[in-house]
């Protein structure tokens, strides 16, 4: 009992770590990377005693400032509202990694933990009940300012949210039909299968469209460019007008954190989870733990090996799909409002049902 | 008759409409910078002489070079016996389209000139760095020469330069503009923002 309760907390802590190395590490990258793209240097002038760290300083220079700002409430907004606005705009991001495997389940003293906070079979409507949850943080934001700014800035974020969490709801409808199960544990398993004994039956291999439709989705989501609307920070203004200091950052600290979490979800559904092609546990390959090639090379591995490489794995598709998004986010222009909408109702929805029939129709025929 | 000029939209084809292999483009555009800035700043790292990651100036340690005929702060020249070469012949305040020079003239003491100037003021404040008080010049006695452009100043009087000013500044060169040209003149190397924080 108590130890169940230990190892939880253990799980929880590392995921939590995870998520919050993960945002500082982005709020780096965002200047980093973009200096790289567009041949500049970037942040580089914070030191502590002269040590700069390529800049990683800069990021705690950031959190120092935000902590010590002042702190301005609008003086006729709704105080609790605006209190809880950017609370309900981290919290769902930070519970919504509960439910996704970084590892594979390990057996440690006569006992299997499941390297997932939480298994649900529900897993994945779990993931979209609290990203629609999401909607309010913004929401509440722009409407407790008592700021007209606010409010549409709001108004404009729900609008976008709401249209793009349908797109991600359906295009998530593919993935669930190819693999028959919620869970995201259930459903990084059934991608160590292969397509006729060679193919890595991946999300994005079995699932191109869905992943094609999921990734700008799930990137309308975070709210960053080219789906900045919301925030338009540099010349629309959004929901965070009456921000500042600490709380102005928490919305940001749950963009980034939902960076990190999006990478999660979109590595555990389309690109295999914690899963490396051909690598096997003992106990999935009648005992013979290592790379099985399908050409009948063996390459054997011990049990404690294959976990820290499939843990490191997922990292690195975590990582990399990180990478992707902030170098999405800074090669596209931002879109019109009404491309917005466009894209998400008049294109990508169809899209969306197109794939689930025809995902359904080609499920039926080969049963 | 206004000449109509068609404008007819670019049509995409759908290969272009599908979006995404556009997307690609750009994306593999931005990647390509990415990963060569990337190797080369890592490159730099370990040592190697690579081509700059960046076309970025560090400006307070780096300066990016300027031409000789940069107009920088003014600075009035002496004679090689340390006499001003101005003669207050106020052509500059004259060319001066902001106004910001103010000469009061004097006789002279030495009798070589009929007058110098006791007076040479420089409202910097109004000035546009124009230097047509530079071509106005008949006896190249003010120069904007000093290769000095970082003004800047915690106060209005500190823009004002008056003549003891300006002609310390014409005992510091920066650069000769003829060959010959500093023969027997003694050449002091004074650091510019120390002489114009002690004045």
């Amino acid at each position: 009992m108590w130890i169940d309760i230990a190892i939880l907390l253990a799980k929880i802590a590392v995921v939590f770590a995870g998520i919050m190395t993960g945002a500082f590490v982005l709020t780096w990258a965002e200047r980093k990377q973009s200096a790289l793209m567009a041949d500049r240097i970037g942040a580089n002038r914070c030191a502590i005693l002269g040590i700069k760290l390529w800049g990683l300083i800069n990021s705690l220079a950031d959190a120092l400032k935000l902590i010590f700002k002042e702190d301005f409430l609008p003086p006729k907004g709704l105080r609790a509202l605006h209190a809880i606005a950017p609370i309900f705009a981290m919290f769902p991001v930070f519970v919504t990694f509960a439910v996704l495997p970084f590892g594979p389940p390990i057996q440690l003293a006569g006992k299997e933990i499941p390297l997932q906070i939480l298994t649900l079979d529900i897993g994945l409507l779990y993931i979209l009940a609290f990203g629609g949850m999401a909607v309010y943080g913004v929401m509440l934001a722009g409407w407790a300012s008592n700021n007209k700014y606010s409010l549409l800035g709001g108004m404009r974020a729900s609008a976008q949210m709401i249209s793009y969490e349908i797109i991600i709801g359906l295009s998530l409808i593919g993935p669930v039909l190819v693999f028959g199960t919620l869970d995201p544990g259930q459903m990084v398993l059934a991608q160590n299968e292969y397509l006729w004994g060679w193919i890595p039956k991946w999300g994005i291999i079995v699932q191109p469209l869905a992943f094609l439709l999921f990734l700008p989705a799930a990137m309308a989501e975070t709210k960053r460019a080219p789906f900045d609307l919301p925030e338009g920070e540099s010349e629309i203004i959004g929901f965070s007008l009456e921000y500042s200091g600490m709380r102005w950052g928490m919305f940001f600290l749950g963009e980034f954190a939902e960076i990190v979490v999006l990478a999660a979800v979109i590595a555990t559904v389309f690109l295999g989870g914690y899963q490396i092609p051909f690598l096997f546990s003992g106990a999935e390959a009648a005992g013979l733990p290592g790379f099985h090639f399908p050409w009948g090379a063996y390459l054997p591995l011990g049990e404690w090996w294959i976990v820290a490489l499939r843990v490191a794995s997922f990292g690195l598709k975590v990582l990399f799909l990180m990478w992707l998004q902030m170098q999405i986010r800074w090669t596209y222009p931002r879109f019109r409002y009404d491309q917005l909408m466009r894209v998400s109702w008049r294109e990508m929805m169809p899209l969306a049902l197109v794939n689930i029939a025809v995902t359904g129709v080609v499920i039926m025929l080969v049963s | 008759m206004i000449d109509v000029k068609p404008v007819r939209n670019v049509e995409l084809s759908l290969w272009q409409k599908t979006y995404y292999p556009e997307l690609w483009k750009g994306l593999m555009v931005t990647s390509a910078h990415f990963f060569r800035n990337l190797g080369r700043h890592m490159g730099r790292a370990l040592g190697m002489k690579t081509e700059p990651p960046m076309v970025t100036i560090l400006y307070p340690e780096e300066k990016r070079p300027i031409s000789p005929r940069w107009r920088g702060l003014h600075r009035l020249m002496l004679r090689p016996d340390g006499t001003p070469r101005c003669v207050a012949c106020m052509m500059c305040e004259t060319a001066c389209p902001d106004k910001c020079i103010y000469i009061t003239a004097g006789e002279s003491p030495d009798g070589r000139v009929e007058k110098f100037p006791l007076a040479f003021e420089i409202d910097l404040l109004r000035c546009c760095f124009c230097g047509l008080c530079v071509e106005a010049c008949p006896e190249d006695a003010i120069r904007m020469d000093t290769g000095y452009l970082e003004l800047g100043g915690y106060s209005r009087e500190e823009f004002y330069l008056d003549r003891e000013f300006l002609l310390r500044r014409g005992e510091l060169t920066t650069h000769a503009q003829y060959p010959g040209e500093l023969d027997g003149v003694t050449v002091h190397r004074v650091d510019l923002m120390k002489l114009a924080k002690g004045h």
